[in-house]
């Protein structure tokens, strides 16, 4: 981010090659190569299971009884209950249907910030038009405006459209991304050159042919990982749903609040539900954890 | 056609195209970011301004389509009230007990991550683990492990002799508690976000500084610290942003919208959260949107006051 900060206050229209000058170093071996002692790998693997202990306990909380949870000395490895826990946590918070609900909304965000983002990444990195910098710069400084703040009105709208207890109120307001515009201009400044685009127009190509056979093609690591990380927040969002929702219509946030909200007696049917409305996402993390590391990295430097 | 007048010669190269191409040419730009800026000024801009004009009339949750004008009274009304207050102060102290740890943590892990390390890619991934749990998931779990008779954290207190810890009725110890939940989902995404920065740093700057007999520590303050230190200013500005708008962690500690029996750690977030939904206060919940809204923009003015005031030794980048 902050190269980025620095680089639009510099030159936001020709996106300097910055993308090169990473591997370039990288190559030349970037940062430190000093290699690891003991000592770092006790302490990585310390913040490891810190990391995964949470987790790790909420499978064995969601795999026992109430009463074994109560235990003292706790119990600490997996039990027998997992399915018959699951179970119950569908039948009284609707995960079922929350993670239906969850799937639609997250796909469907997903899919239209990436198509605006890359529309717009491409406009502000490619193309010349008037105000072109101010609204870039405009579009960076919201990044820093919380969403939570527009909740009031945005709920106002939505009860006027009579859109409550509709996934199309927690999907359209979340379409925008100024993160996902300005993650998307900076990878095709650096990766797609601008005699591609000279010679494609020489070639009588126009700008919506250039933008789906040259630009597509090229942005596509860069849509990927957009993707992910914007079906991984969606997935997560909890402010709005939880406003604009109920039960009736629930996500899986709407449903865990629901769970937390001390509906639901039963500690380890909680636990089991939180298992259930977690394991799509740390799924996807699983396959693809490398990518999505990779994207936060890259948008650390860039975006 | 007077439109693309004062714009040509931007692109030389193509064979000059019809008056009409061109024109379609140099509106067609528009065309590309227009889904984007309709999309953000219909639920991104507009309901922030409209947000400030609802701040000065009534109105209520059952009846949204009611307006009546008010003046200045819903911020009196909330400048009056002491959970305000409250409010306002647990959201700097729950900002600082979860920020500023998890800042100098990251540190630490980007600086190990940093290393020549066997299994990078699972150290790295593992520890964004967190961040990909989401808020409501991960305050459940947390408010298993900080409970009162059977939670594993008191229990494992228990071990070394400390008596039970009421992590939900005390001030400190519940906000302690809700830092944790904060702490746990982010360090590991500012971690990764130092590493790229660390890893950014030029080569030749540690080996002149261990030419010079530089210890790893004297490399890590005179290198590493200010070569990433625009990176650190961002994490600083976002994680405050963060911290001043939180919210499901201390909504979902208990499940209630005050906060804690007395408030004790209730946020600026909820406290919005808890007028306009369980109060059914819209006006009053927007006057509050706005001054978080303004408390943001100070806070990230005196970030970059702050910041600016030391600028030089950047140029190194």
């Amino acid at each position: 981010m902050t190269t980025t900060l620095t680089d639009t206050r510099r030159a936001p229209a020709n996106g300097a090659p910055a993308v090169n000058r990473p591997t370039t170093r990288r190559r030349k071996r970037a940062g430190r190569t000093m290699h690891a002692g003991r000592l770092t790998y006790a302490f990585l693997v310390l913040a490891t299971l810190t990391s995964m202990f949470p987790l790790y306990y909420t499978l064995v909380a969601a795999s026992r009884s109430n009463a074994d949870i109560a235990r003292v000395p706790p119990v600490l490895w997996p039990g027998p209950n997992l399915l018959h826990n699951f179970q119950q946590a569908l039948q009284q918070a609707d995960i079922g249907r929350a993670l239906l609900n969850s799937l639609i909304v997250s796909s469907s965000i997903t899919v239209g910030t990436v198509l605006c983002s890359t529309l717009a990444g491409f406009a502000f990195a490619k193309l010349r038009f008037r105000g072109r910098n101010a609204l870039l710069a405009f579009t960076v400084g919201t990044m820093m405006i919380p969403p939570q703040l527009g909740v009031i009105p945005l709920f106002m709208v939505i009860a006027k459209l009579q859109w409550a207890n509709q996934l199309q109120a927690v999907i359209l307001p979340s379409l925008v991304s100024a993160f996902g515009v300005f993650f998307m201009r900076q990878y095709i400044a650096q990766s797609l050159p601008d005699e591609l685009i000279e010679a494609a127009r020489v070639d009588g190509a126009s700008t919506s042919r250039i933008f789906w056979t040259i630009v597509i093609p090229v942005a596509r690591p860069a849509m990927a990982v957009l993707g992910l990380l914007t079906f991984m927040t969606a997935w997560n969002d909890f402010f709005w749903p939880i406003i604009a929702l109920s039960s009736q219509e629930p996500t899986v946030q709407v449903a865990l609040r629901q769970l937390g909200g001390g509906y639901v007696q039963d500690q380890s049917v909680i636990m089991a539900g939180t298992l259930l409305g977690t394991l799509p996402v740390l799924v996807v993390f699983g396959l693809l954890g490398r990518q999505i590391v990779g994207g936060i990295m890259h948008g650390a430097v860039k975006g | 056609m007077t439109l693309v007048a004062p714009a040509p010669g931007a692109r030389p190269s193509p064979p000059a195209p019809a008056p009409a191409r061109r024109a379609l040419r140099a509106l067609s730009p528009y065309g590309y970011i227009a889904p984007f800026f309709t999309l953000f000024a219909a639920f991104g801009l507009f309901p922030l301004l409209y947000t400030a004009y609802i701040s000065f009339y009534k109105v209520e949750l059952q009846t949204p389509g009611d307006k009546l004008w008010r003046g200045w009274s819903n911020y009196t009304a909330v400048f009056d009230d002491p959970f305000f207050w409250t409010a306002l102060r647990n959201t700097f102290t729950l900002g600082a007990l979860s920020t500023i740890p998890q800042l100098m943590l990251a540190l630490g892990l980007a600086h190990l991550l940093n290393y020549k390390l066997r299994g990078r890619t699972l150290f790295r991934t593992v520890m964004l683990l967190p961040y990909a749990t989401s808020v409501a998931a991960a305050t459940l779990v947390f408010a298993q492990l900080f409970g009162h008779d059977f939670g594993l954290v008191n229990y494992a207190l228990s071990l070394v002799g400390i008596g039970p810890v009421d992590w939900q009725t005390g001030t400190w110890t519940s906000q302690t508690a809700v830092s944790c939940i904060v702490i746990w989902r982010w360090t590991g995404y500012n971690a990764l976000i130092f590493l790229a920065g660390m890893q950014s740093i030029p080569a030749d700057l540690y080996e002149a500084a261990e030419m010079d007999g530089a210890s790893r520590w004297r490399q890590f303050f005179h290198v590493t610290l200010p070569g990433l230190r625009p990176t650190i200013v961002f994490a600083v500005i976002m994680s405050t942003i963060g911290a001043t708008q939180l919210f499901g962690e201390p909504l979902l500690f208990e499940g209630s919208a005050s906060g804690g029996i007395s408030h004790q750690y209730q946020t600026l977030g909820l406290y919005m959260y808890e007028q306009g939904w369980s109060f059914f206060h819209l006006g009053r919940a927007a006057a509050i949107a706005w001054v978080m809204f303004l408390l943001i923009l100070l806070l990230v003015g005196l970030n970059a006051l702050l910041t600016r005031r030391r600028p030089a030794k950047e140029t190194a980048r």
